[in-house]
């Protein structure tokens, strides 16, 4: 097992000076905003991910806090209603779907064996972005403006005649920022994995976490655009009086929601896809063997990501939409069980038949198995009609969401930041704190969340801001609030637990897991350039692999090495077959210049500066413009 | 496999190779197809959003008073449109064989036709407004933010197909690199299969 400081034998000593000269990035102001390297902006955006995860939990605690008791007066109807508003969009679209980009980003192109992403600098675009619209929709808070009318922001609440003021504006605009760095980043993963695989990595070796990743893209490109022509048309209704939400005028407000959950039901699978993904991953260095029925499981990931666009009515079924709408969206929604169940099976399986290493990684991920059960057990049980209309906007489904949203992307999220933090940060972390950590976590969880099962059954409706004692709900919400009090205690220790492996902890091996991707072959952290040499994959468990360890060793060829400028390879799209070495692009200032505009234009699309908004489009353009303008060539070189 | 790392693998090996000619898709390619995918389901969104509204309204449709649109107009842009491809495809099969004066006079005819399709847009609307205005009802919200959406994205094609005028003129495209070009040609038929959509669906569908 090599350590950090010894390199593979693979490529000379010339060599790796030659990659760290065209690869590497000395530290200065300039590079720390032009960087286009995928392990630095999948590091930001996990950090940014992160801060925007404190800020929503916060406000979780504060409305945990107001609810502790009946009738408390520590958060007024405005304040807790921002408050619900900007958690959960936040922990939708500014934290779960960007902590999972900012993994991919870290981990898709070490996994295929590439030396960065498909396009870089649309990479660093879309981190600047993602930045940018976080902070513009968070920046409302401490102004009172804060979106207001709830994550999915239903029309007419969200008309003028409701909701004066800029915090519906803020909500749309914000979103419609959002959508640009989220569209740029699905298609840049996709890209990635269709052509920058190693050569050999064809699509039957190809990692599950990269397969998710991948279906979530896909899921992203064919699902935003409802949300942003959903966001544009509230916008427009708003702000130029037209009449697509207005039914005096021939609108339908049912439209908002049909749009809003053609987007939003993919939305969840694109939040717990990654999740899932990453469990797969995981589980074969603390099971000692490879998921069982790998290729079920693809396929279960691809059918989830199609069928999860027929299932958005169930989340309408207390609108009266005819009988029959709702019997064909029932049984859609019952049929997505079965792929779930093969993925959750064969993870049951795989751990049946391998022998298991408890460390905090593997506890992360059984925890995840209980909780993700309980949330897709009730889930089956919104699929029917009749269970639903009794139960909708009650706190059953807060906890129904909760067990699937925490279950399914947050445990998987925590095993992943576990087992990879060795990889980022090149240190390990300390296993002790790990466990008190997954013990606080589990325990505030299921003491947050499962009381709200019990009281929403018995009457209490989602988002009030406080409630009457003699209704039966008080010792359930004593509890909820206690244990987000504990679920706090447990994700501060997560945060303690990075620091102090940041600070403390001892170095790491490239491979402290024996893990079966190719991530495992490089040193922790990875060099500039990723792989001194490109390796060719002979299975679908690379680094248990001789032949494909063999091949970054001693005799490599020069056509894997590619030191002379800032190479890597394309292959095929499905067998990935070697194709042709290529130039990757250099760092620039650009891609954060043109976000800056795009924030100018949104700002100012906000307050009403036309003006300003049709001079920072001209902007954009014009910075695309440069941005993309082709190098010279002569003209000698054409026959 | 038994020079495996020497001069001769460097000059045989898949490497040397296949430089010549690029082989296989580029991400260029895959990128911008991602895109048009991306852009076709919004408008995909646009018309459904139409057609729903459309049938919660009711028979009466266009609302009382506002008559079918026109159809002249709309047929010559249809026309013109989908004509302007053409004299695209030939440019950029010329660039194929590095003929960079078949890529310049096939972006200027482009570009002629498509001013003439936004001129004729133009005084369509100037004609629709004296009748019709994007807050009289949801019928006028709906016809001109699909037409006018529509436009946005055949100006923005307008400014794509300028820039490569611009970059062509400096010599910048040749047999091996012209990736923008072609990705003009895969945006262009991205703009005619939605213009159709949107014919049939504001100017043809009303009448049926």
């Amino acid at each position: 097992m090599s350590t950090t400081t010894t390199k593979p034998p693979g490529a000379s000593q010339e060599d790796l000076s030659r990659l760290e000269e065209h690869w590497g990035e000395p530290p200065s102001l300039r590079a720390w905003f032009s960087t286009v390297d995928h392990k630095k902006i999948g590091r930001r955006y996990i950090v940014t991910a992160g801060l925007f995860f404190v800020f929503a939990g916060i406000s979780a605690l504060l409305m945990r806090t107001q609810l502790a008791t009946p009738e408390s007066g520590i958060l007024s109807p405005q304040e807790y209603n921002q408050l619900f508003t900007m958690h959960g969009t936040s922990m939708i679209f500014l934290f779960a779907t960007p902590m999972f980009f900012g993994l991919g980003n870290f981990l898709v192109p070490l996994m295929i064996g590439s030396r960065d992403m498909a396009f870089p600098r649309l990479n660093a675009f879309g981190y600047w972005v993602f930045l940018f619209a976080g902070l513009f929709m968070w920046v409302s808070v401490p102004f009172g403006e804060a979106p207001n009318a709830g994550w999915f922001n239903y029309a007419p609440l969200t008309n003028l005649t409701f909701e004066p003021g800029l915090a519906i504006d803020v909500y749309n605009l914000g979103l419609l920022f959002l959508g640009i760095s989220t569209t740029a980043g699905a298609i840049n993963f996709i890209v990635t994995a269709l052509k920058l695989r190693a050569p050999g990595m064809s699509l039957n070796r190809v990692p599950l976490f990269v397969w998710a990743i991948v279906a979530t893209s896909f899921m992203v490109v064919f699902a935003l655009p409802a949300l942003n022509l959903d966001n544009l048309l509230l916008f427009l209704d708003r702000r130029f009086d037209t009449h697509f939400f207005d039914p005096s005028a021939g609108g339908n407000v049912l439209l908002w929601q049909h749009l809003f959950w053609i987007f939003g039901h993919p939305d969840v699978y694109i939040i717990v896809m990654p999740g899932l993904g990453i469990v797969s991953s995981v589980l074969p260095a603390f099971a000692r063997r490879g998921v069982v029925a790998y290729p079920l499981v693809v396929l279960a990931i691809v059918s989830i990501s199609i069928l999860s666009f027929g299932v958005w009515v169930h989340h309408m079924f207390a609108t009266g939409l005819p009988q029959l709408s709702y019997s064909f969206f029932s049984a859609a929604s019952t049929i997505i069980t079965i792929p779930s169940g093969i993925q959750f099976f064969a993870w049951l399986a795989t751990m049946a038949l391998g022998r298991l290493v408890i460390k905090v990684p593997l506890l992360f991920l059984i925890g995840f198995l209980f909780t993700f059960l309980i949330g897709g057990l009730t889930g089956a049980m919104f699929a029917v009609t009749a269970f639903d209309q009794q139960v909708t906007d009650s706190y059953f489904v807060v906890a129904h969401f909760h067990y699937v949203l925490l279950g399914g992307a947050v445990f998987p999220m925590l095993a992943g930041l576990y087992y990879w933090l060795p990889k980022v940060t090149g240190r390990m972390y300390h296993e002790g704190l790990g466990r008190w950590a997954f013990w606080l976590v589990l325990a505030g969880m299921q003491l947050t969340f499962f009381p709200m099962h019990l009281y929403g059954l018995f009457g209490m409706p989602r988002r009030v801001y406080t409630y009457r004692g003699d209704l039966g709900w008080d010792v359930g919400n004593l509890i909820a609030t206690v244990g987000a009090y504990v679920l706090a205690a447990g994700l501060l220790l997560v945060l303690i637990g990075v620091v102090h492996a940041i600070r403390r902890g001892r170095p790491a091996p490239s491979d402290p897991w024996g893990g079966d991707t190719l991530e495992w072959t490089t040193t922790s952290p990875p060099e500039s350039y990723n792989f001194p040499v490109l390796p060719q994959v002979h299975s679908l468990h690379p680094t248990w692999d001789e032949r494909t360890a063999e091949s970054i060793g001693a005799g490599a060829t020069q056509d894997r090495i590619l030191s002379e400028g800032r190479r890597t390879l394309f292959t095929s799209e499905l067998d990935a077959r070697y194709e042709r070495a290529v130039e990757m692009a250099e760092s620039t200032l650009i891609p954060f210049v043109l976000a800056c505009w795009l924030l100018l234009f949104f700002i100012s699309m906000l307050f009403s500066w036309w003006l300003v908004a049709g001079f920072a489009a001209v902007a954009v353009v014009v910075t695309m413009g440069v941005w993309l303008w082709p190098s010279r060539r002569p003209a000698e070189k054409t026959g | 496999m038994t020079d495996r790392g020497g001069i001769v693998a460097a000059a045989t090996g898949a490497e040397a190779l296949s430089t010549e000619e690029p082989v296989g898709r580029s991400t260029g390619w895959w990128g911008m197809v991602l895109f048009v995918a991306t852009e076709s389901t919004f408008f995909a969104c646009l018309l459904g959003s139409y057609y729903y509204l459309r049938f919660q309204v009711g028979p009466q449709w266009p609302p009382d008073g506002i008559g079918n649109p026109e159809l002249t107009r709309p047929l010559v842009m249809t026309g013109l449109l989908l004509f302007s491809s053409v004299p695209l495809f030939w440019g950029v099969r010329g660039i194929r064989y590095g003929r960079r004066w078949r890529l310049r006079a096939g972006l200027v005819a482009t570009m002629v036709l498509v001013v003439t399709f936004l001129t004729v847009q133009g005084t369509e609307y100037v004609d629709d407004l004296k009748i019709l205005t994007p807050t009289t009802d949801v019928y006028g919200s709906l016809y001109y933010l699909i037409t006018g959406f529509h436009s946005l994205h055949v100006l923005g094609g307008l400014a794509f197909v300028a820039w490569l005028f611009a970059a062509s003129l400096v010599n910048s495209f040749d047999p091996q690199h012209y990736d923008r070009v072609r990705n003009a040609g895969i945006f262009w038929v991205f703009l005619d299969v939605v213009w159709v959509a949107v014919l049939f669906t504001i100017y043809l569908s009303p009448r049926l």
